[in-house]
């Protein structure tokens, strides 16, 4: 378990240098920052000068290098706009989007996998054609067409819900969260559920396929040849063989929504990274974009991680370390 | 034999009702299994020996229903049952062990929750003593340092082993009657003998009865009191054992019992029963064998009932084998 910890580690190193290389080039590419930084009318010299503050004169593999030191004690280089540090610029905004994220996230699971049951243990029922009818609109409308029929409806004709903005926030272990005031769930609900959507239809139909596929094995009917209750022949014996593929799905899909929250997080205003990544990308302010990434990167590597190690909990076939059972 | 049998199996008709049309997968079946009696159901795939077993248990599922006939268990018929009584019955006084032991263990539940909850789901007990009687059951059926195995997961164990512990988990509460569903087949021919001898072993102990589904007709040689075959969803003929394998009355039992080679014929090409099962799904009137019979006239196009030719022997033939 160590050996897999530490070569999983050393994996992940390698991954985040060759991240930061890309992207440091790719904006390289893009265009000049100093450009949009300085006044239009400002001449040569002072053009030359904010370069020069901004370490932006030297060759591109000076700037890397600088930037690898500073990165290896934890500064990620400041902000070109806001001159702050770049990591607690996305750190300041990452409660907001994780928390929009994760009750995504849980919505999805909380609503998906039981619906998913449903229509799989009934496939030719009515409610079962229902269920699948769904998830394909919600697998095909667009997220930002929902947001705005969400917004449409909830907060223009009926006035239930504020269409844009996080709500207040109280301090849990130093960390603000707004979804335990009821001002906060009211501005949570819309832009969470909006994200929820594609993710629900997916481990909606995931959960059907494993369950259509598991409820024919043997295994169930010897767990139903027992005499045991059809909830615990659903609820453990199908329900933890299809857990596999959908604890995958999840963790996956918990990094995206994470990372790419961005169309939801403009749709309604909420202030998170997402809105930053995109203001970030139009000034070219190059450490808030390849700190952003780079710290997408290290939660989608946790994720994965806790993915492997939770693997090895629901299937006992899978063991971390590539030793295997004698037979 | 006594009066009240154990389980007795009347006019038993199960169908599927698929879109293509119905499939009699059970088609007017009956036997009777006295307590500590020991059956064969004998037949080719196909041949609704399997169905017959589920149906016992209530285990078949939609599109396939019992539209006919009562399964009387000890003086309950089975076939009235709502889906709790039917679940009071299940694994407690009538088990089933299945055919693949590599597919009927549940790969990510270890051995012991596999048991224990078969103990639970019938008993009124704490988790220790329910942990006990796993623990014994699995002494039971010989397997060494049981305190270890009931920790592991089945994908560390053989195909022996597996069924093994599925026949520990079917005699875990004691039941009267065990239904076993080609338990030997997936085996080695050595794991086979063992796994056949402790189960008769088990059975004699305990007084469990037995229904031995089985294509195997050497295994029921040794096996069996009573034998029943099955031709196409219906039973064609039963009888005791010996008597029917020795002198057998119906054209396809006897196309069965020439078909197993045996060491006096050696050299000899086998003999084999011309043509395939028909489709259950086109199977019109008359007898479903006639199209492979050497006997066949006219008369088998209407369907023979049920006749007694001999005390205790049943038949569904015109042509009985003199």
């Amino acid at each position: 378990m160590l050996a897999y910890a530490i070569r999983r580690l050393g994996q992940s190193l390698f991954v985040l240098l060759l991240m930061s290389a890309l992207v440091f080039i790719g904006v390289y590419a893009i265009g000049d920052p100093v450009e949009l930084l300085v006044n239009p009318m400002a001449d040569e010299a002072e053009r030359l000068r904010a370069a020069a503050a901004l370490g932006l004169d030297r060759p591109l593999l000076e700037q890397y290098w600088s930037f690898l030191q500073g990165a290896a004690s934890g500064d990620l280089g400041k902000s070109f706009v806001f001159n702050v540090p770049a990591l607690s610029l996305i750190l300041s905004k990452l409660p907001a989007t994780m928390e929009l994220a994760f009750v995504a996230m849980v919505i999805a699971i909380a609503i998906g996998i039981p619906l998913g049951l449903v229509a799989g243990l009934k496939p030719d029922s009515f409610i079962g054609r229902t269920i699948m009818a769904g998830s394909i609109l919600g697998f095909s409308l667009p997220t930002f067409w929902v947001g705005l029929v969400l917004v449409m409806i909830f907060s223009v004709h009926l006035g239930w819900l504020p269409s844009n903005g996080r709500g207040a926030t109280v301090l849990v272990a130093g960390i603000p969260v707004s979804f335990l005031t009821a001002d906060g769930l009211a501005h949570l609900a819309m832009p969470a559920f909006n994200l929820a959507l594609f993710k629900l239809s997916l481990l909606v139909r995931l959960t059907r396929a494993g369950a259509r596929e598991a409820v024919l094995q043997d295994y169930v009917k010897f767990a139903r040849a027992k005499g045991l209750t059809q909830s615990r022949v659903i609820g453990v014996h199908v329900l933890k063989n299809i857990l596999i593929p959908i604890v995958t799905v999840i963790g996956l899909e918990l990094g995206s929504v994470i990372a790419f929250a961005i169309v939801t997080e403009s749709i309604f205003a909420w202030p998170g990274t997402g809105k930053l990544l995109i203001d970030s990308i139009n000034q070219l302010d190059r450490p808030v974009i390849v700190a952003y990434l780079l710290v997408i990167v290290t939660l989608f590597i946790v994720i994965n991680f806790v993915v492997d190690v939770l693997y090895s909990l629901l299937d006992p076939r899978v063991r971390l370390g590539g030793a295997s059972a004698a037979h | 034999m006594s009066a009240a049998p154990l389980l007795e199996v009347d006019g038993l008709r199960m169908h599927f009702f698929t879109k293509a049309g119905v499939v009699k997968a059970v088609d007017d079946v009956s036997f009777r299994v006295d307590r500590g009696q020991i059956l064969g159901l004998v037949g080719e795939s196909g041949s609704g020996k399997s169905m017959t077993g589920y149906s016992i248990l209530g285990l078949v599922d939609p599109p396939g229903r019992i539209v006919e006939g009562r399964i009387v268990f000890d003086g309950t018929d089975l076939t009235r049952l709502d889906p709790a009584g039917w679940r009071a019955i299940r694994g407690n006084r009538i088990a089933m062990i299945f055919q693949d032991p590599m597919m009927t263990l549940n790969p990510v539940l270890r051995i012991d929750t596999q048991i224990v909850e078969a103990v639970l789901a019938h008993a009124d007990v704490s988790r220790e003593s329910a942990l006990a009687r796993a623990r014994e059951a699995l002494v039971r059926v010989g397997i060494a340092s049981p305190d270890e195995r009931l920790r592991a997961y089945p994908h560390q164990f053989s195909g022996g082993m597996r069924q093994r512990v599925a026949i520990a988990i079917a005699l875990v509460n004691g039941p009267d009657l065990i239904i076993a569903d080609e338990p030997t087949t997936a085996l080695d021919v050595t794991i086979q003998g063992q796994i056949l001898f402790e189960m008769q072993k088990l059975c004699r102990e305990s007084g469990t009865a037995l229904v031995w589904i089985t294509h195997d007709l050497s295994v029921i040689a040794g096996l069996a009191d009573e034998v029943c075959v099955m031709y196409a969803g219906r039973l064609v003929e039963s009888g005791p054992v010996a008597d029917v394998l020795e002198r057998p009355l119906h054209p396809y039992s006897r196309g069965l019992i020439d078909s197993v080679p045996s060491r006096n014929e050696r050299g000899r090409p086998l003999h084999q029963i011309p043509g395939m099962t028909p489709s259950l799904l086109s199977l019109g009137p008359g007898c479903p064998f006639r199209e492979r019979c050497d006997s066949a006239n006219g008369a088998c196009r209407e369907s023979p009932a049920i006749t007694e030719p001999q005390p205790g022997r049943r038949l569904r033939c015109y042509h009985p084998a003199a």
